[in-house]
């Protein structure tokens, strides 16, 4: 620890940064933990979907407390959970005021770590419907900001037939701890057609039990928390990285019960050989997590060719090139109809980043990918999304330099760093079977940083 | 055999000179960490094993239950049982044939057979005369006694001794037995130089293409082998001065193999046992010999290995040809070339007891990825680092191919064996 670092971790510097402003980050709920509080369920087109769902999920739902005038808002006796709105059915933007007369209320009443979600339609209809659809975003980003305490807004867009099935595993998520930083974000949930049977026993423990899982890049850092969280949730998984990391590999396999395979994924077999082991271990591949990244910072004015080519070729081509073979029918141990393929971008990936050029090349690339791969798999089943992480505490980013990193960590609503099981849990959610209506979807998880879209 | 023998992959540690990269790394660390790389690579974790057997050549007494110890460290099944054997250098390969022929026999379907040595942490003994005292005072009745025990020691006898590297029956060094046979034999320092050039070369170009990305696991940040040289020549070799044989010997530092440190493991199962567990299959193991030679009579220290191939072929009904390759552990380089030479050489085989010469190697096929003059020999682990590199090799180039090993060891004793593609 440098001395700055030092001085600002010591009790006289906790309590110089406090009077700065800058408070001891709120503390984030995790893992598959629901709201201690009571979700308030609101549907103010009298739309049934999310009630349904939050029935399939076991859940029970309080209703609002309505703003409906008068000089001074009505409050919540007591803290609540979570607010869920279902806005799907909406149609002229005055109904937008019903939007106000629920979240106005919940918005000083909402716990720490709780929650607000929106559920509208997706884009569709006239210009006043798609204006609608469109404020829904501005007011979702706005209650992720204003919203303390580690408390998150997100907005789920739904298609027409979307039905409670194809919800639960999105709601699932958002309710639960595992979504703890992901903040301000809009993403759209398909129709799959899976069937009420598919949901037995209401979100699962252990979604991927018995299902095999490749990760890339799983030595260390995001990677490695991948692994272990969907060996958690039963996944058994084939951990891959670069023979030189095949140490901390070993351990990472040895700890979960998975499989190491010594691979740099830049091999042009090396497609083929995630395949053959898969096939020779008797199994099918259900899904694969392309993590595995390298950065390689230069201001573009100094960025040679070399630098250029390996972060491409390790953040982008690489997969492409796995993709291809393990969606051949005709690779044995390729993936099933019905699997995942799960892409990991950045928030450089949307907003650039002086420097990273090449970087976000790549990772803008991967979400190029996501978007253009996942319509030509739908009928296979096949979904395929990506993450997007922000600023997340790993050995990589423990190298930035205290203040800037402190600076970093501290621009987004939640005001600190996600913990590379953030990025995981995300993960974790598009790959559960049940997520079959979530694809072509780029999910940040990086507490709404100020970066980027 | 009742059983098929397979060969289902191996680990190891990258392997170094001693006293460097793993200087703190004890048999017990090192070991743990091959056989937790191939738990990994073969998806073992928590899996109770039939047997592990294992060894090392330089042992500290209180590492009696090696193996056992190191089975508990692992990530395998702590019911896992384990056992530590020892023959010198041929070690891994007698633990290799150890499990090898309890699963032919049905006594176990599957095991590790492994080996290790760390010349860095060497047990050091305390002279004779000391431990006498330190008994004695251990067994004394009161306290005064013992502390008049204890002023019987002296400055001398604190001096710590060093493993002994000479063989007990003639005090020659393995070096010097080697080099009186390098003579006798008259192998030219072109020849042994030549073949740890060959050594070196071999290896990085196996370690460029990758052919260790799954046979070997990094350790301690260590992600290649240590003693390896890929820009060894001839010409570096050449200056460098005799180690063995006098002013005029042609043994060196660098066509003699480096003391090391490493480990390395196999995973040995019956054919079906690896069907229905879906492990992969490289080779079968076919058949192994032991023999020894009487060095304390004359005869050449490292070449019990000759009487032991020549039996082998005979009883399998095989001549050196019938091999696609073959690897002769580099103990010195002149090792190598005396061994080829007394397969082709009538009178000696006759003299072994064979019916005539074992036969000429084509010598393409021999350590075609480099062997221990540049992967460095850590004792116990050589053996088992060869058998699962051949048995990948031959596994490339298709079933039915056939591999000889042949491995040397002190008190003019040697193991050979046979893997088989499947
Ligand atoms: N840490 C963050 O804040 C952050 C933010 C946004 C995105 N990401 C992305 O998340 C992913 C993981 O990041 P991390 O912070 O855990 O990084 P990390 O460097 O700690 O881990 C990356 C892993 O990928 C492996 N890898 C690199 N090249 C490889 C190759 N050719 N073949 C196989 N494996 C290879 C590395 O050996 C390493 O184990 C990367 O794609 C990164 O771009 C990270």
């Amino acid at each position: 620890m440098k001395v700055i670092e030092k001085a600002y971790y010591s009790p006289v510097g906790k309590k110089v940064a406090a009077k700065a402003g800058l408070s001891e980050p709120p503390r984030l709920r995790r893992g598959r933990d629901y709201p201690r509080g009571p979700v308030v369920l609101a549907a103010p087109a009298g739309s049934t979907l999310v009630a349904e769902a939050l029935e399939l999920l076991g859940r029970t739902s309080e209703s609002p407390v309505l703003d409906t005038g008068g000089d001074k808002a009505p409050g919540y006796g007591d803290r609540i959970g979570a607010v869920v709105l279902d806005a799907t059915g909406l149609t002229d933007l005055t109904q937008l005021e019903e939007l106000r007369q629920v979240l106005r209320p919940a918005m000083r009443a909402i716990e720490g770590s709780g929650r607000v979600i929106i559920v509208g339609s997706s884009p569709e209809g006239d210009w006043e419907r798609l204006a609608l659809t469109q404020a829904l975003d501005g007011i979702n980003r706005t209650v992720a900001k204003e919203l303390r305490k580690g408390a998150t807004s997100n907005l789920v867009y739904v298609d027409p037939d979307v039905t409670a099935v194809d919800l639960l595993p999105t709601l699932a998520f958002l309710l639960e701890g595992r979504s703890a930083f992901v903040d301000g974000q809009a993403w759209t949930v398909r129709a799959a057609g899976l069937e009420e049977a598919d949901t037995v026993g209401g979100p699962a423990e252990r979604p991927l039990a018995g299902l095999t899982i490749a990760v890339t890049g799983a030595a260390r850092g995001i990677g490695e928390a991948i692994a272990r969280t969907l060996a958690r949730d039963g996944a058994e998984i084939i951990a891959i990285d670069i023979p030189p990391a095949g140490e901390a590999l070993a351990n990472v396999a040895n700890d979960i019960g998975g499989v190491a395979l010594q691979l740099d994924i830049t091999a042009p077999d090396a497609g083929e050989r995630i395949a053959a082991l898969v096939a020779g271990r008797g199994g099918s591949l259900h899904g694969i997590v392309h993590n595995a990244g390298v950065t390689r910072d230069k201001m573009l004015a100094n960025l040679d060719q070399k630098k250029w080519a390996q972060v491409l070729d390790i953040n982008l081509a690489a997969q492409l090139r796995i993709n291809k073979v393990l969606l051949d029918p005709a690779t044995q141990g390729g993936l099933v109809d019905g699997g995942r393929i799960v892409g990991v971008s950045s928030m450089v990936g949307f907003g650039g980043n002086a420097g990273q050029t090449n970087y976000a090349a790549s990772k803008a690339g991967v979400i190029g990918l996501v978007r253009a791969m996942a319509p030509d798999l739908a009928a296979r089943g096949i979904t395929i999304n990506a993450v997007a992480p922000g600023f997340i505490e790993t050995e990589m980013t423990q190298l930035i330099p205290f203040v800037k990193r402190e600076v970093m960590r501290r621009t987004n609503s939640l005001d600190q760093g996600g913990k590379p099981v953030d990025v995981a849990e995300t993960i974790g959610y598009f790959l559960d079977p049940r997520a079959a209506g979530v694809t072509g979807q780029v999910i940040r998880v990086c507490g709404q940083n100020l970066m980027g879209q | 055999m009742n059983h098929d023998v397979v060969v289902v992959g191996g680990n190891r540690v990258p392997f170094t000179k001693g006293g460097t990269h793993y200087a703190e790394a004890s048999n017990h660390d090192l070991l743990t960490a091959a056989i937790d790389g191939l738990v990994a690579r073969y998806g073992l974790a928590g899996t109770r094993l039939d047997e592990v057997a294992g060894g090392a050549v330089l042992k500290h007494a209180n590492d009696f239950n090696l193996t056992r110890e190191v089975v508990l460290s692992s990530a395998l099944a702590p019911e896992t049982p384990a056992v530590d054997l020892q023959q010198a250098c041929a070690t891994g390969l007698e633990t290799t044939m150890y499990i090898a022929n309890k699963i032919a026999l049905g006594q176990a379907r599957v095991g590790i057979a492994a080996g290790v040595d760390s010349t860095s942490d060497a047990p050091i003994a305390v002279s004779d005369s000391l431990r006498r005292i330190l008994h004695a005072a251990s067994g004394a009745r009161t306290a005064k006694d013992r502390i008049g025990i204890l002023a019987k020691i002296r400055p001398s006898h604190l001096a710590p001794v060093p493993p002994r590297v000479s063989e007990p029956r003639t005090g020659l060094t393995m070096g010097e037995h080697q080099a009186i046979t390098t003579k006798r034999w008259g192998v030219t320092r072109e020849q042994q130089d030549e073949i740890a050039v060959a050594s070196h070369r071999n290896l990085a170009r196996a370690w460029d293409e990758g052919f260790f990305d799954d046979l070997v696991t990094p350790y301690l940040s260590l992600a290649r082998d240590g003693i390896m040289r890929p820009d060894s020549s001839m010409e570096k070799l050449a200056k460098l001065k005799p180690a063995f044989g006098g002013p005029e010997g042609t043994m060196t530092a660098g066509n003699s193999t480096a003391l090391s440190d490493g480990a390395a493991a196999v995973l040995l199962a019956s054919a079906e046992y690896a069907e229905e567990n879906h492990l992969p299959v490289l080779a079968r193991v076919v058949d192994a010999e032991v023999a020894a030679v009487d060095h304390p009579g004359g005869s050449d220290l490292l070449m019990a290995p000759v009487g032991a191939t020549g039996r082998l072929l005979a009883r399998q009904g095989l001549t050196v040809d019938d091999f696609a390759l073959v690897e002769i552990h580099e103990a010195f380089a002149a090792t190598v070339v005396a061994t080829l030479k007394a397969w082709e050489d009538a009178d000696y085989c006759r003299s072994l007891g064979l019916d005539g010469p074992i036969g000429t190697l084509d010598t393409s096929r021999l350590n075609v990825n480099g062997s221990s003059l540049a992967t460095g020999h850590p004792f116990a682990a050589t053996g088992a680092r060869i058998v699962p590199s051949l048995a990948k090799m031959l596994a490339a180039r298709g079933p039915g191919s056939k591999g000889l090993i042949s491995v040397c060891a002190a008190g003019g004793q040697g193991v050979v064996a046979i893997l088989e593609a499947v």
